[in-house]
């Protein structure tokens, strides 16, 4: 007799541990067999869009602070860049170093943030800890320059609002040896494990050609060999002053993404060492903008490499001190659209893996 | 107590036996107290955090407040569980978790019940639990408790296989079922202590038996991150209490018996320490395996639900058939 099987129609998210946030994903399982997968998205959907057309240009940034809200410093930047951009402005050395090296913190904050969470999903519980134990270093040095945490409002159209405080830089370079050497334990403590490995390794994988047509970009598309990073193709800020590698995997699978990940803290520090031994010492930190910014009429389209890949702001402006459309391409709204291919096949355990090492944020998924 | 068990009853031995049993399950309870606050503790030094602090001196009365808690909490059933199941399951899950207590041995003085069958009795009695778990996360009427309960079946029953044939080499090299004899024949030196001749079966027994307990790496039947809590997502205050309690109990039970079987019981690991009492080396063994288990829980992922599977049957389950092989070779022309 033939025993009467039937799919299992099961609701993960808005509230699972392990979406991330407030992201869902329909899923029909066959035994614990994923058959197909709807993300469900938009519960974090605040219209920052729509609202930036009602606010002035600086009245934007602290909303792009909380577009992705780990990674607030690159998304300062890319409006910023973008409207100065448009305005052909000039913008002081200084302050182009103090962006660039809080945006390079940045990102090992986010990675940080990244690799404490994806164990996390994994299981292991720890990791999780120690990542936020080095991350506070840097939110500190944030708060310092800033004096906020995590939305920090630092960049304006023009410049940086505040100045590096006296023996900031120290600080930041103080942090580089000490980074490395975690960085170490945590190649000994994880890396290396053979569960973690097990977990991870062949697991959601995908070629070049697919991550391209899907549009992915950062680690993601790097993992399958792909050398394509914005800091390096399409030099903004002062980027190309400097000297630093794409890492970038193999095999397109979820162990790829994680060593990328891993290997871009180490660029990231390499950059930052060159960077405060070379940032000049004084110099002022706003160019001269007008009191009210007003982008010439046209439109425009930047793009920077965020930590999830690649931000891009596009604007049209009628004159105003206000856009007329301002449209933000988030990497992880973008990314995630590879999901649902990838699930196809794979158990709820995997589900969860691949999830976590496409390193979405919720904030910037649904805008 | 081993006149009590072989004479008929009567109201006299009756209420001994209670008494008996009310001061193991006090001694468990506390035990089990304890063990939470350690793990916490431990865990936390170990995640660069403080752990509980707050309620009592060094938060020792943490886990009193929470158990009161848990006890003060609203009894919900879910309105479509299966109410008699629902009901029924935790304390399925619990009774087995502490009749295996019975038969533990701590010292050669102090033991409930001498059981000539004690292994047997253990293996018996603790995969009725497994039984609870999956009445528990079916009855539940929820998806994420019915995988979990599927996982942890699965699990269990895999699991008890190795387990059960890593304790065969012992007792094949002791001759008896019988925890206090197996003790008895680890005495002397420290290197008569079954760990060191039955090392292969240590090793599947370890893994076996962390495994059987549903602790890191091998929690995959509450696995948080996938999930939500697995078997237990529907329960509430007190019958979530009575699982918490069944596991903290076969921990406790997993520890007495890898000290018992493999680490020399109560012995002393050198003869001349003899003069120490029995019942401190037993502790200090058992605090051991006690700590090992929570250090893993420190320091592992999860191991995915395929691979599980593929360890106990494709590994764990033929290398303790050979052992089982090698010692009877052994043990017949040595």
């Amino acid at each position: 007799m033939a025993l009467r099987t039937e799919e299992l129609l099961l609701n993960v998210g808005p509230q699972h541990p392990s979406t991330h946030g407030v992201f869902r994903i329909i899923v029909k399982l066959d035994g614990e067999v994923i058959k197909e997968a709807i993300p469900v998205m938009g519960y974090l959907h605040r219209g920052t869009e729509k609202l930036a057309e009602n606010l002035t240009y600086t009245q934007i940034i602290p909303y792009t602070d909380r577009i992705d809200y780990v990674s607030a410093m690159t998304n300062n930047y890319v409006l910023c860049h973008t409207v100065e951009k448009l305005m052909s402005l000039e913008i002081p050395e200084r302050a182009e170093y103090l962006r660039l090296i809080v945006m390079e913190l940045q990102r090992i904050a986010s990675h940080l943030v990244w690799w404490g969470t994806y164990l996390l999903d994994i299981g292991a519980m720890s990791p999780f800890l120690y990542a936020f134990r080095d991350r506070e270093i840097i939110i500190n040095l944030f708060n310092e320059l800033c004096g906020a945490r995590l939305t920090y409002f630092y960049m304006r159209v023009g410049g940086v609002k505040w100045d590096a405080p006296e023996g900031w830089i120290e600080k930041v370079r103080e942090f580089i040896p000490y980074m490395r050497l975690k960085l170490k334990e945590y190649d000994e403590l994880v890396s290396g494990n053979e569960i973690f490995l097990a977990r991870i390794r062949g697991i959601g994988q995908y070629d070049a050609q697919t991550a391209i047509d899907y549009g992915l970009s950062g680690a993601n598309l790097r993992c399958t060999g792909v050398k394509w990073d914005l800091r390096k193709d399409q030099p903004y800020s002062l980027y190309d002053r400097f000297d630093f590698d794409v890492p970038v995997g193999v095999n397109g699978d979820c162990y790829d993404r994680y060593n990328v990940r891993l290997a871009e803290i180490h660029q990231s520090l390499r950059i930052l060492e060159q960077a405060i031994e070379t940032i000049p010492s004084e110099g002022a930190i706003m160019g001269k903008v007008p009191r009210i910014v007003r982008p010439p009429e046209g439109e425009i389209y930047t793009a920077i490499e965020s930590p999830r890949g690649e931000i891009g702001c596009y604007l049209v402006s009628r004159g105003k001190d206000k856009p007329f459309r301002l449209k933000f391409r988030r990497p992880s709204f973008v990314n995630l659209q590879i999901l649902p291919k990838l699930l196809v096949g794979e158990t709820m355990t995997n589900m969860i893996t691949i999830l976590g090492a496409i390193d979405i944020v919720v904030g910037e998924v649904d805008c | 107590m081993q006149t009590y068990f072989e004479n008929p009853m009567t109201l006299n031995s009756f209420i001994v036996m209670l008494l008996v049993g009310v001061i193991v399950l006090m001694v468990v309870l506390g035990f089990v107290t304890y063990a939470i606050y350690f793990e916490r503790k431990i865990l936390g030094w170990m995640q660069l955090r403080i752990g509980p602090n707050r309620v009592g001196p060094f938060g020792l009365l943490q886990t009193v407040a929470d158990i009161l808690k848990l006890l003060l909490k609203e009894d919900t059933i879910p309105s479509r569980a299966d109410r008699a199941l629902f009901v029924l399951a935790p304390a399925i899950a619990f009774v087995p978790s502490f009749a295996v207590i019975a038969t533990l041995p701590y010292t050669s003085n102090l033991y409930a019940a001498n059981l000539n069958v004690g292994v047997l009795y253990f293996g018996a009695l603790s995969s009725i639990t497994t039984l609870g778990v999956v009445l528990g996360g079916w009855a539940s009427n929820n998806k994420y408790s019915l995988l979990g309960g599927m996982r942890s079946a699965a699990q269990m029953i895999s699991y008890e296989v190795p387990l059960i044939l890593s304790m065969v080499g012992v007792i094949l090299l002791s001759g008896s079922l019988n925890f206090k004899e197996i003790v008895d024949g680890q005495s002397g030196w420290f290197w008569n202590w079954n760990v060191f001749p039955q090392i292969v079966a240590f090793g599947v027994f370890l893994i076996a038996s962390v495994s059987e307990l549903n602790r890191t790496p091998f929690d995959l039947p509450e696995a948080e991150s996938e999930l939500v809590a697995g078997y237990h997502v529907e329960y509430s205050g007190f019958r979530f209490a009575f699982f918490m309690l069944a596991e903290y109990v076969y921990v406790f039970a997993m520890a007495a018996i890898t000290t018992t079987l493999f680490l020399g019981g109560w012995h002393a690991p050198f003869p001349f320490l003899d003069f120490v009492p029995e019942i401190i080396w037993f502790i200090l063994k058992f605090s051991c395996v006690v700590f090992f288990l929570i250090w893993l829980r420190g320091t592992m992922p999860r191991i995915r639900v395929d691979q599980l599977m593929g360890l106990a049957w494709k590994y764990l389950l033929p290398i303790a058939l050979i052992n089982i092989f090698v010692t009877a070779l052994v043990k017949q022309f040595l």
